[in-house]
């Protein structure tokens, strides 16, 4: 009998221990402690161009992270990207003229939303747009633009 | 449907293959209830086989086997295990489960097939145990038996369902002369005590004379001869002689089918 | 000439067969797992043998090929200056490969090999046509709970060996090399997908569970019941499951992360 007992008492340690490494995994490995912090509420931004961004790329403020993109959608009407973002709640006091960038960590890192505070006194809300915003800088088009007023410096001497 | 003057298995006309080789072409063998009926034969002529066949194990190519009026391969998957709840059979190994009790493997059946209390199960196990002799080896493990306790307690599993009829493969090779003797009289007695029909495969002639009602001789897939065990100790057939009297030269040549022996010494 | 397609033909044939009495004992095998509800215990008997028993190799090779992990991958990092990335690497190759990959290889030689061992020797030893003389079905009573533990055991197995893996890479990477310990997780957070990583390589263990159990299974009941059938029948249980693990890896890989 005592001999049933602890093979039932091996199982469950084994069991238990199995599902608390698939719960490390969700929880500390994966994204899932970030989209599960995700009470918070949706700002959207419009860019011209967004270069690489995804969706659950992060959204910063001074550096910290604030929030992730939730969705991108493409703006037929307009020809612009519709970036919506999830900003968590706790961060509730960001103002409403806040200026909304695409920046890339390092030359060839990955894309993410950088917010600069405004100095209004009224705060964004849930569903609210970032009117100020600037594009992804695309490489290729910055080379671009360097070679072309290169050769232009060029020919006006 | 079935007289007590029905023979409980009734084969007939058996045909089975392994491969090319014809194990049996055409036997059969009538066995009357409440008798022992000894089926003998050299090794390798598919005695363990017809057992299989008998409790359903393995499918035949042609001819029929009838078991308590029951043709047994034409029967549904359920009703065979039925029929085999009423069939013990004691394998040559014992087959016991090796990693539970001596109590265990006996109360094996019982709590699987019979809906009973944990303590009447307890009382039936004792009893069968008692009735083989080892009450005392409960709780030992197979791996600490002997050969002939191992085969004592798988015959206690065996009856523990109270069959109506055991079948046992070839229960004297290798044992020493008591357990032998053990095994000779618990089949006699338990054969007789519970009205049983014993059915017995073997190839030690002196041991089952000794407890068979009737035997069945059986050589290159066909019954060679059957009779009373008297009848077939005198026997003037010159192949069950040699086989009864175990004579080492006869109809079956001592020799392997070979060329001549100057040839193969000389020849090359 | 028509020796050889005869050859070739009689091969072909024998594999069909195997495949389909492989089949058979799956399906047979399936069908007992109602019994499995009522008798719960035979379940747990058999999780301890095929689970518990292979924590420990488990945990000893994840710890192992995590920390080597953390050490090539930080080298070929450095060279680039993304030492931060030591988290990402060492996770994403422990939770979408090596962890449901390795824990099956292991799991077939330790589990694998032992079910089919322990099924061909009853076999030999005519344990299982002394069950089905006891009108007990072998395959529900003694397949059904063994194949079972494997399939549940697997995904956990797995993932026990990706959670040391990143423990043991957290240890050589962030301990002994030196890589920044906020970075380590931070990178790895954001880049470790729940359901396009850890998922996927829950289902692939889950894959390989299902395999390495039912190859081991029908192993053992296909064997030659005698000492020699036994060894040979589990030398193929390690060399078919190592085979089908790595082979239905590379589909599900292409599969899952392909598109």
């Amino acid at each position: 009998m005592a001999n049933k007992r602890s093979i039932e008492i091996m199982v469950g340690v084994f069991i238990a221990v199995g599902l608390v490494a698939l719960f490390f995994l969700s929880m500390k490995v994966s994204n899932l402690s970030s989209m599960a912090g995700g009470e918070g509420y949706p700002v959207i931004a419009r860019f011209d161009n967004i270069g690489s961004l995804k969706v659950r790329s992060p959204v910063t403020m001074a550096g910290v992270r604030i929030g992730r993109v939730s969705a991108i959608d493409f703006d037929l009407e307009v020809y612009d990207a519709v970036v919506t973002m999830s900003v968590d709640s706790r961060y509730n006091t960001i103002p409403d003229d806040t200026f909304a960038k695409i920046f890339t960590a390092g030359l060839l890192g990955e894309q993410y939303i950088g917010l600069d505070p405004g100095g209004s006194e009224h705060y964004l809300k849930a569903g609210d747009q970032i009117q100020l915003t600037q594009s992804a800088l695309v490489l290729e088009e910055i080379i671009g633009q360097f070679l072309f007023s290169k050769a232009e410096e060029g020919s006006s001497e | 449907m079935t007289s007590d003057t029905e023979p409980l298995v009734k084969i007939r006309g058996l045909r089975f293959f392994r491969g090319e080789r014809a194990i049996f072409d055409g036997v059969d063998i009538d066995i009357t209830r409440g008798s022992i009926t000894a089926i003998m034969g050299p090794s390798g002529t598919g005695k363990t086989t017809l057992l299989k066949l008998i409790s359903g194990q393995l499918r035949p190519q042609g001819g029929t086997i009838e078991v308590n009026g029951q043709n047994i391969h034409q029967l549904s998957r359920r009703a065979l295990y039925r029929l085999r709840i009423r069939m013990g059979m004691l394998f040559q190994s014992g087959a016991l489960l090796t990693d539970v009790s001596v109590f265990d493997n006996v109360a094996y059946p019982l709590q699987e097939h019979a809906h009973l209390p944990p303590s009447m199960i307890r009382k039936l196990v004792m009893l069968k145990l008692e009735a083989v002799g080892l009450r005392g080896a409960r709780d030992l493990m197979p791996s600490a038996l002997s050969g002939g306790m191992a085969r004592r307690v798988a015959l206690a599993r065996a009856i523990a369902l109270d069959p109506m009829m055991i079948m046992y493969d070839e229960p004297f090779t290798g044992q020493d002369p008591i357990s032998l003797g053990v095994l000779v009289q618990l089949i006699r007695a338990l054969n007789d005590a519970s009205r049983l029909t014993s059915i017995i495969v073997s190839h030690d002639v002196q041991e089952t004379t000794e407890i068979a009602d009737y035997i069945y001789v059986i050589s290159d897939g066909r019954v060679i001869d059957h009779g009373p065990p008297d009848a077939m100790m005198h026997s003037d057939a010159p192949w069950t002689g040699q086989f009864m009297r175990g004579l080492a030269n006869g109809p079956v040549p001592f020799h392997y089918p070979a060329p001549g022996l100057e040839q193969d010494l000389l020849g090359a | 000439m028509l020796e050889q397609l005869a050859r070739l033909g009689r091969v072909g044939i024998s594999i069909l067969a195997h495949i389909g009495r492989g089949n058979i004992l799956l399906f047979h095998i399936l069908g007992g797992i109602g019994d499995i509800v009522v008798r719960p215990r035979l379940l747990i008997q058999q999780l301890y043998s095929v689970g518990v028993l292979s924590m420990l190799i488990i945990s000893v090779s994840g710890t192992f090929v995590g920390m080597v992990l953390a050490l090539q991958g930080y080298y070929t990092l450095s060279q680039f200056g993304a030492e931060q990335s030591l988290g990402v690497v060492v996770a994403a190759s422990l939770v979408r490969e090596l962890g449901p990959v390795v824990a099956a290889l292991l799991f077939a030689g330790r589990a694998g090999s032992a079910l089919t061992a322990e099924i061909g020797l009853m076999k030999a030893t005519e344990q299982l046509s002394g069950l089905e003389m006891m009108a007990v079905d072998p395959i529900r009573r003694i397949l059904t709970p063994r194949f079972l533990a494997g399939v549940i055991s697997m995904p956990l197995l797995a993932a026990l060996f990706s959670a040391l893996g990143i423990m043991g890479g957290y240890f050589v990477g962030v301990g002994l090399l030196g890589v920044d310990d906020g970075a380590f997780w931070s990178q790895m957070q954001s880049k470790i997908d729940l359901h396009e990583d850890i998922y996927n390589g829950v289902i692939k263990s889950f894959v390989f569970g299902w395999i390495c159990s039912w190859i081991a299974l029908f192993q053992g009941y296909d064997a030659v019941p005698t000492s020699e059938g036994v060894s040979r029948a589990t030398t193929r249980t390690v060399v078919h499951s190592s085979l089908a693990v790595l082979g239905i890896d590379f589909i599900l890989t292409a599969l899952m992360f392909g598109g």
